[in-house]
């Protein structure tokens, strides 16, 4: 029952990050690239079309993990209480940015709320990059001090960041260079994936340049791919273990591969929706991949006295979750459904499309 | 470790006051929208058509701030509840996630259809949307009274050695005697705020004198929606929630009603009055007797326990508050249904859209029906303390282990701050569509 519903809520988080992702993305494509107002409007609407409907894929991740999975919620979110307010206020600001620009027309008003939507677009994607480095890395649980707990097992606190700026101390911070890289990671996929979102959905002038853009990040990805996966080894020398006794995990870091090489062809690519679906791969076999690493840890101990959370120690009980499968299954089919619908209906350039706001 | 509560308290209470602005508006909204919506698919009226989309221009950005102070609700359990979150989860997490899968979901894919979607789909399917809209939004209400429902009087659940609660019987968090009555009482109450909100843009237009047509349309619509749901706030929701109250909470309705001491033969209801809680008595008072012993039990005589009967740890922890909160809801519910009565008086004699005194009043009373529905959630939840889990799991024992105050307080200066921005930038908005009227709405 605990891997079922491991499973169901990676996939919804998943699902999170393609749909959402591609809204942080247009976000920072929005801050860097869009000059012209009629391309910042354009790029706006491409995603202040769907965002509330991508966001509420957290707020069902979030539920459902708080049910499945009590403990680890618990823990994770005092743990990490500073990044995920931080977290909140950056949603906060992005959305207002997206509903209000063109709600009048004066040129300092716009200004403020596209650089409310982009900056916050840009940190949250840094941050969601550095909370996978963090759960990756693994924090002190218990708050070991000179071998005392002074906490339960499974309580910690962790301040933004510590004056080492290192990964490697007992007292790791939420930001140190390891989280920054794979922060940075987050950063680049999913301004790819933001940029093919916009040249799926709009007939922006921009999109000729946008291809460009991505064939430069591409390279960039691949080089922190690289350097992030040499350093992991430094961090956590066990981080291959997995893949070594499971080979059919394997599956997740090719995902990820494909979409990488993929987008090295992204000029050739006479279809906007196959780039979208390579971009898509990387958020997909990135996730897939960080978790299979860790399975079934969901957040390592990096000290000797506290165990690490798994999905077994963390779960809430057998009764309790399977009678939540059952609704679950049925809710997921709903989610789904709704989600082709409206991409349906709403499909095609937001240019074309009669939009009133 | 006081310190903690007391910020973690505050937060919660200031981030859910200010997102409780906004639910308590599209649920009620939505069902006028369904009805302007049904108005125009019978007698195809433009004006019905217009309307129906004007108000759901104030349903999406009401929506919009209701998701965005909503998912600081979720994210608080774990990050300033966590130890809550941990031994509760199992429980709460079930109406929780499935108020996400099962309603947020509803709302907001077919808000974007029902907004934009409007050539593409033909008449009866826009009326569909706007359906389902409407059925997420009460549906969210259903699974977070669920939820709170469960903390005020949890059934189904089994204790753990380690603390933790699990659950043992699904169907009966649904079927808590609770839930139907606070839910019902929340829906009126939320239809009261709408119905305030129509009419009283209603009474805007028709008092400057711009879109009349709309202004008489609104107004009338209003009123009506306005007196039914006000009269079924108070009876018999609002009755059959007091009267769950003095049967499971028996110490809260004590001090809800502000009874000090047990009078043998039959307890009277208290119209006006202060507690004082040095001499344990109501300072000032006008009450009625007996007559809260028939309301509650249906027998002028039945004895009903005052404060004096429960150990001081039994009873809520903010006396005082717990009793203004209710006096001003239940005050404010019955100036409704004055107004009420006497708008659709004059609307029968046809006199409401020149009776100015009336339609300023009905403008300006906007604030209230909000500050009716607040003080009620108020009601429940000071009735609810010193406890998380009625009974079961105190407040105190229920706050995050690893965070200290500092940070708390940091983190609610921070809300207070960013909540005052967009309170503002939500009334400069809605001003501005409301200013702007139906018939501009360009679809």
């Amino acid at each position: 029952m605990e891997i079922f519903w491991y499973i169901i809520i990676a996939f919804v988080l998943a699902v999170f990050f393609i749909l959402d992702g591609y809204d942080f993305g247009t976000g920072i494509v929005h801050l860097f690239f869009a000059k012209k107002e009629k391309d910042k409007q354009v790029i706006a609407k491409s995603a202040g079309l769907f965002w509330d409907s991508n966001e509420v894929w957290l707020v069902a991740a979030g539920g459902m993990l708080f049910m499945a999975f009590p403990t680890f919620y618990a823990s994770v979110f005092s743990g990490f209480y500073l990044p995920l307010i931080l977290v909140l206020w950056l949603i906060i600001f992005r959305a207002i940015g997206l509903e209000f620009r063109n709600q009048f027309n004066y040129q300092m008003w716009k200004d403020i709320w596209d650089t409310s939507f982009g900056v916050s677009s840009l940190l949250l994607a840094l941050f969601f990059g550095i909370a996978l480095g963090n759960i990756i890395r693994g924090v002190n649980l218990g708050g070991v001090e000179n071998g005392v707990s002074a906490y339960e097992g499974h309580y910690f606190f962790l301040p933004l960041w510590n004056s080492s700026f290192s990964p490697l101390t007992e007292h790791p911070g939420v930001i140190d260079w390891f989280t920054i890289i794979i922060g940075l990671i987050a950063v680049v996929t999913l301004t790819i994936h933001g940029a093919n979102w916009v040249i799926l959905k709009t007939n922006s002038s921009i999109n000729l340049k946008l291809k460009g853009v991505i064939f430069k990040l591409n390279i960039a990805l691949a080089i922190l791919t690289f350097l992030s996966l040499s350093v992991w080894q430094i961090v956590n020398p066990n981080s291959l273990n997995n893949f070594v006794d499971k080979p059919y995990l394997l599956i997740f870091p090719l995902i990820y591969l494909t979409g990488l090489v993929g987008l090295f062809f992204i000029k050739k690519i006479k279809k906007d929706y196959v780039a979208f679906l390579l971009s898509t791969l990387l958020i997909l076999g990135g996730i897939t991949s960080s978790l299979a690493s860790i399975f079934p840890v969901i957040l390592p101990s990096i000290n000797d006295l506290n165990e690490s959370l798994t999905i077994y120690n963390t779960s809430t009980s057998d009764y309790g979750l399977s009678v939540a499968f059952i609704w679950g299954i049925i809710g997921l089919i709903l989610l789904v459904i709704y989600a082709i619908i409206q991409k349906r209906l709403l499909g095609g350039k937001v240019d074309d499309m009669d939009y009133g706001h | 470790m006081e310190d903690m509560i007391f910020y973690d308290r505050l937060q919660f209470a200031f981030t859910i006051t200010f997102h409780y602005i906004f639910p308590q508006l599209t649920m009620g909204l939505s069902l006028i929208i369904v009805y302007f919506k049904w108005k125009y698919l019978r007698n195809n009226n433009e004006k019905y058509n217009n309307a129906a989309k004007f108000f759901m221009k104030i349903f999406a950005v009401n929506f919009t701030m209701g998701v965005v102070t909503g998912i600081p609700m979720e994210f608080q359990f774990g990050t300033n509840w966590a130890k809550f979150s941990e031994l509760t989860g199992g429980i709460i997490g079930q109406t929780l996630a499935m108020e996400g899968m099962f309603s947020f979901f509803l709302e907001s894919s077919f808000l974007a259809l029902f907004i934009f979607g409007e050539k593409l789909m033909g008449q009866k399917l826009h009326f569909l949307t706007g359906f389902l809209v409407f059925l997420g939004s009460w549906a969210s209400g259903w699974f977070i009274l669920a939820t709170n429902a469960w903390m005020q009087h949890p059934v189904g659940y089994e204790i753990l050695e380690n603390g933790k609660f699990v659950l043992e019987n699904f169907s009966e968090l649904f079927s808590n005697p609770w839930l139907l009555p606070a839910f019902l009482h929340n829906q009126m109450a939320s239809v009261v705020t709408s119905s305030f909100v129509v009419a009283s843009i209603g009474a805007f237009y028709i008092i400057r004198k711009k879109q009349v047509e709309y202004g008489k349309l609104f107004l009338k619509t209003g009123v009506i929606f306005g007196l039914i749901s006000s009269l079924l706030v108070a009876f018999p929701t609002g009755d059959w929630n007091a009267k769950n109250v003095a049967k499971y909470q028996p110490a809260t309705f004590a001090a809800m009603e502000g009874i000090f001491e047990t009078e043998e033969a039959g307890a009277e209801i208290v119209l006006i009055g202060q507690p004082n809680m040095v001499e344990k008595k109501l300072d000032n008072k006008i009450a009625v007797p007996n007559i809260l012993s028939f309301l509650t039990h249906q027998d002028w005589n039945q004895q009903i326990p005052g404060m004096d009967q429960f150990k001081e740890e039994e009873l809520p922890d903010n006396i005082p508050a717990l009793y203004y909160s209710y006096h001003i809801m239940v005050g404010l519910g019955t100036i409704f249904i004055g107004v009420m009565v006497l708008a659709l008086f004059l609307l029968w004699r046809k006199k409401l859209y020149t009776f100015k005194p009336l339609l300023w009043f009905i403008m300006f009373l906007v604030p209230f029906p909000y500050i009716a529905n607040i003080t009620g959630w108020y009601t429940a939840e000071l009735g609810r303390q010193p406890y998380l889990v009625y009974g079961l799991l105190k407040t105190s024992d229920g706050v995050s282990p690893t965070v200290s105050s500092g940070n708390t307080l940091f983190t609610l200066l921070g809300f207070v701050a960013l909540y005052m921005l967009l309170g503002l930038l939500f009334l400069v908005l809605v001003g501005k569509t409301i200013n702007e009227g139906p018939k501009l709405q360009k679809h």
